[in-house]
């Protein structure tokens, strides 16, 4: 296999690893915006929140990030409750959620990530794994562990929450709330319940998510606001609301940004999923499969 | 007060301001006022949009931004003097808002905010990779040795400069607010499928809101490559200013053009203080931020709100 | 009035007069000599402003210890600039104006020196910067002076070691790839570099830089490998020194000498988090315990450096800015000393005519106000075993390459086999 050849499968393989992880960052957005229609921009705080919360038990224990991400998860559920809860008093009863709930979450946003300067400061923080510099090679082609080892477990989530919200009660519940709240309220269901679940279940996979952020990269607080452009990119670029589009759409996004990365040089990456995001609400606002 | 006379009004009083500020000995003085009024503007600018249209634009700082660069490009290529540095950088702010506008309006108020946020990041990525003005490095304006009009330092005429253009776009926000085209605006964010079914040109009025809401945020950036003699990127598109330039007019108040400027007023001066008193700086944007939540949670109207409040309660 | 009541009388007198004019002697001998400056506590650079201000207050400690400066006792007025340069126009008008201070100095940093030049400038005063690379070049500004060894050419001088190191393997190395950081001193630098590659007749077969907040540097490592290089020179700041060191080891890069201009692994930070990933790394360094013969004050400065830094959470080895901070002041001590006052055109001119003795060694400085000779040591690790912070306080990982007086050997190449 010649040089150039074994640049692409690589750039291939580095994209769908990474996409993979993108993935189950965009989860929670796709619930909460895709589905609940909830536009939650502090999404990107709580993955950094995760993170840090998983290099802090990591560093004082030693214990695996992603293990502890996932055991630590109810705190980020119970979390996200309460911030529904005070979001549904405060906007959501009053009709007023467009204007004053952004303006809300773009607030707590900021508030976590100065909170977390002001307490860790805005150095890199890295964690220590057992497969973090392993590298298994299949000839000319790498996989690193620190980028399959997430890869792996994003998509499990991912696959997780999909037959949930299909094949469970409280599931259908949440897909219903995104279609006829009022259909739903008839049958006896209480519609903010199920919100409030669903949000929260959008927060804990954020948590779980900036487990996998540290293991592959290290992370500071500011990191998350280049997220916010991210996630909604690969939410609307899916198709709101479908978790398969998200996965898809994060997948495209995964492998555009390691192209672009490879050939055209790294500084553009970032644009790519903005111009992604912008194309898309041009062309095709419904995504790939959208309704 | 018709708007004529509003804006007569405004310029003698800004011109009266500038001018009996001169004699203030310190240089203090002028630095931190630059920075009070570069928030009046934009939170002035924002509030065009955000309070009287119902529309949240989070990229702020993209067309601060655009301001800042359009003088750094217009300094390197041809020296130009301030004074077209100002109209251009606030032309071609004005322009990307319509571009802006024009992409997103179509949409959800929504996907306006987010392709808001998403214009930040392009264009960062565009100027830092942009060689020209400099680009990551940072490029260099340096404040000509001689200052115009006979004034002592440099930063007085900046000081100046801010000062006219504070007035500028206050009268622009209440001409706007006073005008037809403010109730239209007004119709929009109350309840744009109602206001559209009204006959309001909804998607003009919003496009035009745009526009001049953007050019103002790019006027303010315009002085400021000169105030650091030295601009780059990251500084430039500091989330500072996207957060002030929301937490300002909220905290003003959103439903008149006074709001903003109490709001800039006084978190901007609180923020200076902060910074020089304590040496707190770090803590500025987590106050504001904090202020930010518990404002928009609990007393949405602002402060301008308690005072009408309190106005109806004495008149009753 | 009797003689009796005269004597005591004008005793008292002019006891009280002599006391009057002690006390006004020593009241204005005991004024204190207030310095102003910015310093970034908080914010990007933090790690080592705070570093630079240890250094600076223990210089401060050991000043007053030994009667002040012309007898009067050193004070600092600082603020937190937060590493935005917004805030600095500002906090310098207030030390001047509000604050008055007897003299400032400047932050760290190219962010916040700049900003603060037109004020400087305006007032005519004398003006000690700590570590902008090339900052004058723009501003030409003849009571500017700088404490970062990078010589008169700042970028060249800088990125020289690297060259001159690569060029003496045999045989001669014959293309190069330049990588680097969208930012400020990464840009810097590898214009400095592109001076020495035209100047041997190198050929550049990658030449890319990457934001400094990339996530995988692996594809970048894959693409320089595919144009196969003799050398390749980064520079990076610390995160993104951490990323690539850890992308080259993923990827197995190939090629005969890697590394440069890497901020980062000079701090114990990195170097205990890379541990053996750095081993064959070639880098700049501004000091190592290999060199503690040439500079013999400096052990006893950085042990109780060493000492406040743990206490502080601030890197704990300190060979990157504080010896320069304690210098920058030691020079100015001398200087205020020798001209016996603060009248800035004095002290700049006798700053650009003379040496002074520093911690950092002997300090010349050019027209431009930067070193009359450049100093940056190029080194390569080699022998790092585990992740300990012990072995970097003793020699033996460090091998200097250059400059000629300080050199230790010669480089190992190629890298992959440099590592083991």
């Amino acid at each position: 296999m010649d040089a150039s050849t074994a640049l692409v499968i690589n750039a291939i393989i580095a994209g769908l690893l990474l996409g993979g992880f993108y993935a189950a960052v965009s989860l929670g957005i796709s619930i909460s915006f895709g589905m609940l229609d909830v536009v939650n921009i502090a999404h990107p705080a709580f993955i950094i929140l995760g993170s840090y919360v998983a290099y802090i038990v990591n560093d004082r224990f030693g214990f695996d990030p992603i293990f502890v991400s996932v055991v630590l998860s109810p705190l980020f559920f119970l979390l996200g409750m309460a911030l529904y809860r005070i979001y549904y008093i405060a906007f959501e009863k009053r009709g007023q959620e467009s204007l004053r709930g952004l303006a809300f979450f773009f607030g707590i946003l900021f508030i976590t990530e100065v909170t977390l300067v002001l307490i860790f400061g805005v150095d890199y923080r890295t964690v220590g794994t057992v497969y973090g510099d392993v590298t298994w090679r299949a000839g000319p082609v790498d996989f690193p562990m620190r980028l399959v080892v997430p890869f792996l477990v994003s998509v499990t989530m991912v696959v997780g929450v999909q037959l949930f919200l299909t094949h469970t009660f409280f599931g259908r519940a949440v897909l219903a709330v995104a279609q006829d709240q009022l259909a739903l309220r008839l049958m006896g269901v209480n519609p903010v319940r199920v919100k409030e679940l669903a949000f929260a279940l959008s927060i804990a996979t954020a948590g779980v998510a900036g487990a996998f952020l540290i293991v592959i990269q290290p992370v500071q607080p500011a990191i998350g606001r280049e997220y916010i452009g991210l996630v909604f990119a690969v939410c609307v670029l899916g198709g709101m609301g479908s978790i398969w589009g998200t996965l898809i759409g994060a997948l495209v996004l995964g492998i555009a940004e390691s192209f672009t990365s490879t050939f055209f040089g790294p500084s553009w990456a970032p644009a790519v999923s903005f111009g992604l995001l912008l194309a898309t609400l041009a062309f095709r606002p419904s995504g790939l499969l959208g309704r | 007060m018709s708007s004529r006379v509003f804006a007569a009004v405004a310029f003698a009083v800004a011109i009266g301001f500038a001018a009996a500020s001169q004699l203030i000995p310190n240089e203090y003085y002028f630095t931190a006022a630059y920075t009070v009024l570069q928030f009046v503007i934009l939170a002035t600018a924002w509030n065009i949009l955000g309070g009287y249209t119902g529309y949240v634009n989070f990229g702020s700082a993209a067309f601060f931004a655009i301001g800042a660069y359009t003088t750094v490009f217009l300094y390197n290529a041809y020296k130009a003097p301030l004074l077209v540095m100002i109209v251009a950088g606030t032309l071609v702010a004005g322009l990307a808002g319509l571009g802006l506008g024009y992409l997103t309006l179509r949409l959800r108020g929504v996907f306006f905010a987010i392709a808001s946020l998403a214009l930040s990041v392009v264009l960062f990525t565009f100027i830092v990779n942009w060689d020209y003005v400099g680009g990551a490095r940072g490029a260099y304006v340096l404040q000509p040795r001689e200052v115009p009009f006979g004034l002592p330092r440099y930063i007085h005429l900046l000081y100046v400069v801010m000062v006219l253009q504070a007035a500028v776009s206050l009268i622009v926000a209440r001409t706007i607010e006073k005008s037809t085209i403010g109730r239209g605006l007004a119709a929009i964010r109350d309840d744009e499928l109602a206001a559209e079914c009204s006959g309001v040109p909804t998607l003009r009025l919003k496009i035009f809101s745009t526009m001049v809401s953007c050019a103002l945020m790019g006027m303010a950036g315009t002085t400021f490559p000169y105030y650091l003699s030295f601009i780059e990127p990251t500084s430039a598109f500091s989330l500072s200013y996207a957060v002030n330039s929301i937490a300002m007019p909220l905290i003003g108040g959103m439903m008149s053009w006074i709001g903003p400027l109490i709001g800039a007023i006084l978190l901007g001066s609180v923020q200076q203080l902060v910074q020089v008193m304590f040496s707190l700086g770090a803590w500025n944007l987590l106050i504001v931020g904090v202020l930010l939540v518990l404002f928009v949670t609990l007393a949405p109207n602002g402060i301008m709100g308690w005072v009408d409040a309190w106005r109806r309660r004495k008149g009753r | 009035m009797t003689r009796k009541s005269v004597l005591p009388a004008l005793g008292r007198l002019l006891g009280a007069l002599a006391l009057a004019a002690a006390f006004a002697g020593t009241a204005l001998a005991q004024q204190p000599l207030k310095i102003g400056f910015g310093m970034s506590l908080t914010g990007a650079l933090a790690g080592n402003g705070k570093a630079a201000l240890i250094a600076m207050e223990i210089w401060k400690d050991d000043v007053n210890a030994k009667g002040g400066i012309l007898g009067r006792k050193v004070e600092f007025v600082y603020y937190d600039d937060q590493t935005s340069p917004a805030t600095v126009p500002g906090l310098y008008a207030k030390l001047l104006d509000v604050d008055k201070v007897d003299l400032v100095v400047s932050g760290y940093g190219t962010a916040v020196i700049a900003p603060a030049m037109p004020l400087m400038m305006q007032r005519n005063l004398m003006f000690m910067t700590l570590f902008g690379l090339n900052v004058n070049s723009k501003f030409n500004y003849d009571r500017y002076f700088q404490i970062m060894p990078a010589g008169p050419e700042p970028a060249v001088g800088w990125t020289r070691g690297f060259f001159e190191a690569a060029m003496a393997m045999n045989p001669k190395p014959k293309t190069i790839a330049l990588v680097g950081a969208d930012a400020e001193y990464p840009h810097l630098a590898l214009e400095g570099a592109r001076v020495h590659v035209k100047r041997l007749g190198l050929k550049v077969v990658y030449d890319k830089s990457y934001p400094p907040n990339t996530t995988d540097y692996s594809p970048i490592v894959r693409a320089i490998q595919a144009t196969n290089p003799d050398l390749v020179y980064l520079a990076s700041y610390p995160p993104d020194s951490a990323g690539m060191v850890r992308a080259v080891n993923e990827v197995g890069l190939k090629t005969r000498m890697f590394g440069g201009g890497m901020v980062g692994p000079q701090f114990a930070a990195l170097k205990t988090a890379l541990g053996p990933l750095l081993n064959g790394v070639v880098n700049y360094e501004l000091y190592t315990p290999e060199l503690s013969g040439k500079f013999p004050f400096l052990e006893a400065f950085l042990k109780k450096y060493q000492a406040r830094a743990v206490k502080e959470g601030v890197d704990p080895l300190g060979y990157y800015l504080p010896p320069y901070a304690y210098a920058m002041m030691q020079v100015l001590d001398q200087a205020i000393t020798a001209t016996k006052g603060l009248d800035n055109a004095k002290l700049a001119e006798y700053m650009h005519t003379h040496t002074f003795d520093t911690f950092v060694g002997t300090v010349g400085f050019a027209k431009n106000g930067e070193w009359a000779e450049p100093r940056v040591m190029m080194v390569q690790f080699g022998g790092i075993k585990g992740n300990s912070i012990d072995q970097w306080k003793q020699p033996g990982v460090v091998t200097v390459l250059d400059p000629g007086p300080y050199k230790t050997g010669a480089v190992r190449a190629p890298f992959q086999d440099a590592k083991n």
